[in-house]
């Protein structure tokens, strides 16, 4: 701001000192105004963002819970207007399928974390930025990628092939969890072993592994928690079944699927078990989510 | 594990160049199944280029009983969904995670950030109850009566009010996103280093110009990449946007009209689709995976780049 005025006065080191106070202040109090109202609108953001988020929440448990009862969990999926179904074979169908992808993927992925790990360079960052980009590969075509390669091929429907696509979720996440925790075991161990003369493999199994357990662990609980809230890769694979089923050769309910089907359903009775179902999931999720952040604290605290 | 298992236990061990041969083989399996992945797709989604030429790409009508496939209507779906979704997520975002990064007291910072990185985890299924639901009657008994006696006059908001449809959509949409793009930003918003932030202070910044004109520039490629990742995320999103878009195969040109994207178009019909009807959707998903690797591996790109240099600067200080 410009410091001359029109008239000037007797002293002209004062009036300069006057009009710069004068600036200055105005200024100061502009840029305070201009900082309070940010401030403000930054936190109002903050408000309006967890509102829907807790709403989600509140919702789910409100009109979960009323759902729950012994019939809901030991009950299969009825039509409506039958009373006492459940959702039996939807949790025994996630379990499985579950199961068996975690089964598949923990091996894979942690091997693939030891690759991450012990390499740098154009392939290994190769290989990271497909993992990393898998994890974000819009779901439903995971799905589509399990239809073509395994109900194509086997000619059916089966929880197998919905394992396979479940399997593409998690893999990616534990692969990057696992690099993570790996790295993050001190040089000094595995010298130590070198200097026993231990081989690779050794160090890797006896060394390395053991002490990113609860790494290890922590992403697994992740993975396991992404895969199975995922519905998309399951709608062509798994299909869904509204009988128990336990043979993974067959088509299988899962949690995820119930709540989709269920939810657009015109009767007030099934989008309720769909109620039930997603708090089920939910908690599922929470607890596996909340879990591995307690491992990871508890044995770093351990270890530290 | 103590030397005495050691002993004790059958030794097994595998030669380096094994163990070595090992890794690589599964880093190997793991890339080919990402090519595999584009293959398959593309494979099957040959028959629809051959049969139909290019052109259903960009055609305008969907009408499979009479064996026309137009993806334009679903193309355009996506982008307004999206577009709806990053409008409000771009600034509600930023402010949520500046908010969480620098201005909530430090007592509650940790809390409310698992919080939000909680949320993330909620699955996506259930937001498209929650919103089918609870939300889709809310809107349309306030807030679409509400935006249109508003915005009229902008012919955005013609039509009944339905609850459901590209509106609800983009909305869901930003929730569902929400999390994880404040979870990212607020981390890249704290990797801006220390002493910048207080050398503003220094000059006499005041807190929103340390905030808006070091802060924010100083993570505005992180930033990007973000939001480029919650993109890839809006894009993709399938099962929540099918139940809350109302699935109608026409060009929207309003916020209350149903709309379909192309994950929703895939789901709705995939199950009943046979011959030149299935390879279209085999090419659709192919366009949603092509788009879907390159948003994403772009969105990495950005937030790797922030975090090594931001690693850099805290080292040097």
């Amino acid at each position: 701001m410009s410091v001359t005025t029109l008239d000037p006065p007797e002293d002209p080191v004062l009036a300069r000192r006057a009009a710069i106070q004068l600036a200055a202040t105005s200024s100061l109090r502009r840029r305070k105004a201009y900082s309070t109202a940010g401030i403000w609108v930054c936190r109002a953001f903050l408000l309006i963002a967890v509102i829907p988020l807790l709403g989600v929440i509140l919702y789910v448990v409100s009109k979960g819970l009323p759902a729950w009862n012994v019939d809901f969990f030991t009950q299969v999926t009825k039509p409506e207007g039958i009373p006492n179904g459940g959702i039996k074979n939807a949790i025994v169908g996630s379990l499985i399928i579950d199961g068996i992808a975690v089964a598949f993927s923990v091996p894979f992925g942690v091997v693939g974390g030891l690759f991450l790990a012990e390499s740098d360079g154009r392939i290994a960052g190769g290989v990271r930025l497909m993992a990393d980009v898998l994890t974000g590969v819009p779901s439903i075509t995971i799905g589509i990628f399990g239809y073509i390669v395994w109900v194509k091929n086997v000619g059916s429907y089966s929880g197998l092939a919905g394992a396979f696509a479940i399997s593409i979720v998690m893999i990616p996440v534990i692969m990057r969890a696992a690099e993570t925790a790996l790295r993050g075991v001190p040089g000094t161990l595995s010298e130590a072993a070198l200097s026993l003369g231990a081989r690779k493999f050794t160090i890797a199994r006896r060394v390395v592994v053991p002490a990113a357990l609860p790494g290890l662990i922590t992403g697994v609980l992740l993975a396991v928690a992404r895969g199975a809230g995922e519905t998309a890769p399951l709608l062509f694979t798994a299909f869904g079944n509204q009988f128990l089923q336990t043979n993974p050769t067959k088509p299988m309910e899962t949690m995820p699927h119930t709540i989709y089907t269920y939810s657009s359903q015109p009767y007030a009775d099934l989008v309720q078990i769909a109620w039930g179902t997603a708090l089920l999931l939910m908690l599922v999720i929470l607890v596996l989510n909340v879990g591995s952040r307690l491992i990871a604290a508890r044995l770093g605290r351990e270890r530290g | 594990m103590s030397g005495g298992t050691v002993s004790r236990r059958r030794r097994f061990t595998v030669p380096d160049r094994a163990y070595r041969f090992a890794l690589a083989a599964a880093a190997a399996l793991f890339a080919a199944l990402l090519v595999a992945f584009v293959t398959a797709m593309a494979i099957q989604a040959v028959p629809a280029f051959s049969t139909l030429g290019a052109s259903f790409l960009w055609g305008t009508v969907w009408d499979p009983y009479h064996n026309i496939f137009g993806l334009l209507p679903f193309i355009v779906g996506t982008l307004e969904t999206t577009a709806i979704a990053l409008f409000l997520a771009v600034p509600i975002g930023i402010g949520t995670a500046l908010a969480l990064a620098y201005l909530v007291p430090n007592g509650l910072r940790a809390p409310l950030s698992t919080t939000v990185e909680l949320l993330a985890a909620v699955p996506s299924v259930v937001y498209g109850l929650w919103g089918l639901v609870v939300v889709a009657p809310f809107f349309a008994v306030h807030v679409e009566p509400t935006l249109t006696s508003l915005f009229g006059w902008t012919g955005l908001f013609a039509g009944p009010n339905q609850g459901v449809g590209l509106l609800l959509a983009g909305v869901i949409l930003f929730i569902m996103v929400l999390p994880t793009l404040v979870a990212i930003s607020r981390d890249v918003l704290a990797a801006v280093p220390r002493e910048q932030v207080e050398g503003a202070m220094a000059v006499g910044a005041t807190r929103w110009q340390v905030l808006w004109r070091v802060v924010v520039p100083g993570a505005r490629t992180g930033l990007l990449g973000a939001f480029t990742l919650a993109t890839g995320r809006a894009l993709g999103e399938t099962v929540a946007v099918a139940l809350v878009i109302g699935n109608s195969a026409h060009l929207a040109t309003s916020l209350k009209a149903n709309a379909a994207t192309i994950p929703s178009l895939i789901v709705s019909s995939f199950g009943e689709a046979t011959g030149t009807q299935l390879n279209v959707l085999f090419a659709a998903a192919l366009v949603l995976l092509v788009v879907g690797i390159a948003v994403n591996a772009l969105g990495r790109f950005f937030v790797r780049s922030v975090k090594r240099s931001g690693a850099a600067s805290v080292a040097v200080a």
